[in-house]
């Protein structure tokens, strides 16, 4: 039957893997697999992530028609599987990450070069069942070539000119225009997924908030709900509406920041001052409230780590209202410089196919016509009780990048309003259960959509723990914005996307 | 009619710089006794003029945004004369964030090489200082000194902009001498 199967129809031949939760795993024989990455060529059904284990190889689907989330995996005893990459361009560097960490070939993959795995780990294929030694010297990477009469190539980092995180780019300029655009990343390559490896919990959350700083709220937060669906656990609803107090606070804060970031480098450095006087009220809110700037390690399995007090609250809608009102100022700002416009309009464009092909999400996606939002599809406590409003744009250039992140803002300044306004009283976490499973967490950070999986033993070890960055899906497509723009320009595009190295190394 | 940045920029020349504006930087905690020290030592040792270069070398990215706090219009580091800049070459300090991961390890030895000396490393974060939470992972070598000396360690996991304040005063004081 060709046609509209669904994703679970599809996977209904597989076998269903017990406890795990809250969406169903599916376990496929090669031959499923196959035909799950033929069918994937068509079907409408996004990539959330995919990873590894040393015998195993996982993805995480969703059927944009009817919403179904499925994790399928595959045993891989044989130590190779049929590529995704094949028909799902976002999963090319996701696999040959996979090779370099569990040592399981994608079969198919055109492009076979090592993507994390720089030749300077002390053994290769670190997290199989059997490491192998390292080469003796870092071999060279091979970047892709291109060809023609006056092109030059630009190496530019790791370390930059600015205080960001460190990566490789290179490009091919013709004169000032950029033709290629290649990124070499993985130098901040920690080793995330190989210390989650039978950890005790409070390690691993610790180490979890720290996947990506910026994003530690979000991180946290999909770690804390793919824990707690593993161990069937229910928190208090006063946590669920102070994990959404975080997690805006953390989404005001950066798209604030970015906003005066990209302005700045448009060479309008007023902006960022002035950003950076709004994002420092939001991170002193955090503190008062919380004890922690950026929040880390506030969200916990089971609920949150500290209460707010009705002072603090108060205090919180008071600053609002200034902060509110000085924004709006800011962006008032923006749109009378005639100036600032021009470099922002028509600046590293990325097509709504593109985005589409690529799953991306978050700004990027939002940007290009591409709406998805974690909080709606597949939602999660409370934003089902909230009204809130998700911008969408079309133009999918640095302009409609900081518009939808203005917007974004306005709309969580509005979440944090209900969310006073509504804050259920009672406890704030609860005792976890001492039981086995596996769980998924689903989350929207600045960002986009961040996925967490996670293993539990009984005994409250983190067996195993996956955490996945949008980043994956949108580095990508900075390669594809900048072609045509002048070299002079990336580092504008490149923070209209500003997407997290940290987070996509791990 | 008056333009928006001229509006913009007038009302900010009235109200005067942030650093000074009292409903922004209360001072519970000794901030104003840290900016005054940092003020006299940076003009003592220095002339005024400090240049440091941020290199991250396996950091979550937590301790970038502190940095950048630094330099937003509350604290203001540039004020006290100590910069950011964009070349190692340049440089007298370089600020160290994270684990010092394998991947980076060539590249932060060879930008401590293009430093000209004299030159003073600080090690921001926990991370810095022995891996931090990533310790014991087959992807660090461990802390920043674990591939470069390091001077100076500012504890904090990010520290605080305070406490990269009193970290910059400390290394002045050992500058100095
Ligand atoms: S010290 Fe903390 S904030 Fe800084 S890099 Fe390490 S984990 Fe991140």
């Amino acid at each position: 039957m060709i046609g509209n199967v669904s994703l679970l129809e599809f996977l209904s031949s597989g076998q269903l893997v017990e406890n795990h939760r809250p969406w169903p795993r599916y376990r496929l024989d090669g031959k499923a697999w196959r035909a799950l990455v033929e069918r994937l060529d068509a079907a409408d059904w996004t990539l959330m992530a995919e990873w590894g284990e040393p015998t195993e190889i996982h993805v995480a689907l969703r059927d944009e028609v009817n919403r179904d989330i499925a994790v399928v995996s595959r045993p891989a005893f044989d130590r190779r599987f049929f590529a995704l990459g094949q028909v799902r361009p976002g999963a090319v560097r996701i696999e040959r990450a996979i090779r370099d960490l569990w040592g399981l070939a994608p079969e198919g993959l055109e492009d076979q070069r090592p993507w994390l795995d720089h030749g300077r780990w002390p053994s290769r294929r670190p997290l199989s069942a059997q490491p192998q030694p390292p080469a003796e010297a870092p071999p060279a990477y091979r970047f892709l070539e291109a060809e023609g009469v006056g092109l030059h190539q630009i190496p530019v980092g790791p370390v930059h000119a600015g205080v960001i995180e460190p990566g490789h780019f290179r490009f091919h300029a013709q004169g000032e225009t950029v033709v290629r655009l290649e990124e070499r990343l993985g130098y901040v390559h920690r080793g995330v997924e190989g210390l989650l490896r039978d950890a005790p919990l409070d390690k691993a959350a610790k180490v979890i908030a720290r996947v990506s700083g910026d994003s530690t709220v979000a991180y946290s937060l999909a770690f804390a709900r793919a824990v707690e669906a593993a161990l069937g656990c229910e928190i208090p609803p006063r946590a669920h509406w102070l994990r959404a107090l975080m997690a805006e606070m953390e989404r005001m804060a950066n798209h604030v920041f970015d906003f005066g970031a990209v302005c700045n480098d448009a060479a309008f450095a007023i902006m960022l001052s002035h950003m950076g006087v709004l994002r420092e009220q939001l991170v002193r809110a955090n503190a008062a409230m919380f004890g922690h700037r950026l929040l880390m390690d506030r969200i916990v399995p089971g609920g949150v780590a500290t209460d707010l007090s009705p002072e603090g609250a108060e205090a919180l809608r008071h600053l609002l209202h200034n902060f509110a009102k000085n924004f709006r100022k800011a962006v008032a700002l923006y749109d009378s410089a005639p100036s600032l416009l021009d470099r922002t309009a028509g600046t590293g464009i990325t097509y709504a196919s593109l985005v589409h092909r690529f799953g991306a999400g978050g700004v990027v996606g939002r940007a290009a016509g591409r709406a998805h939002d974690a909080r709606r599809t597949p939602g999660y406590p409370p934003y089902d009780e909230l009204d809130f409003d998700i911008p969408l744009y079309a133009e999918g250039d640095v302009h409609a990048r900081l518009m939808v992140r203005a917007e974004e803002v306005r709309a969580s300044l509005a979440i944090v309003a209900q969310i006073l306004d509504s804050l259920p009283k009672g406890a704030i976490s609860v005792p976890l259960p001492q039981v086995a499973g596996e769980g998924m967490g689903v989350v929207e950070g600045f960002r986009g959509e961040v996925v967490v999986w996670v293993r539990m033993a009984e005994d409250g070890t983190v067996l195993h723990c996956h955490p996945h960055d949008p980043s994956w899906f949108q580095w990508p497509l900075l390669e594809a914005a900048i072609e045509g723009n002048i070299v002079a320009d990336f580092p504008l595009c490149n923070k209209s996307f500003n997407c997290s190295y940290a987070g996509h190394d791990r | 009619m008056i333009s928006p940045i001229l509006h913009f920029l007038f009302r900010h020349l009235i109200k005067g710089p942030h650093t000074m504006r009292e409903r922004i930087a209360p001072d519970p905690d000794g901030l104003g006794e840290l900016v005054a020290a940092l003020e006299r030592a940076a003009r003592r040792r220095l002339g005024r003029s400090l240049s440091i270069r941020a290199v991250d070398s396996g950091s979550c990215n937590g301790c970038e945004l502190e940095i950048h706090a630094v330099n937003n219009p509350v604290y203001d580091l540039e004020r006290f004369g100590i910069r950011f800049v964009a070349s190692p070459r340049h440089a007298d300090v370089l600020l160290v964030t994270g684990p010092a991961c394998c991947n980076m390890a060539e590249a932060l030895a060879r930008t401590y090489a293009a430093t000209p000396a004299p030159k003073w490393v600080v090690a921001m974060g926990d991370c810095a200082r022995d891996g931090g939470c990533f310790a014991g992972s087959y992807a660090i070598l461990g802390g920043t000194d674990a591939v470069v000396p390091v001077d100076l360690h500012i504890p904090g996991c990010p520290p605080t902009p305070k406490q990269i304040l009193s970290g910059l005063l400390a290394l002045l004081d050992t500058a100095g001498r």
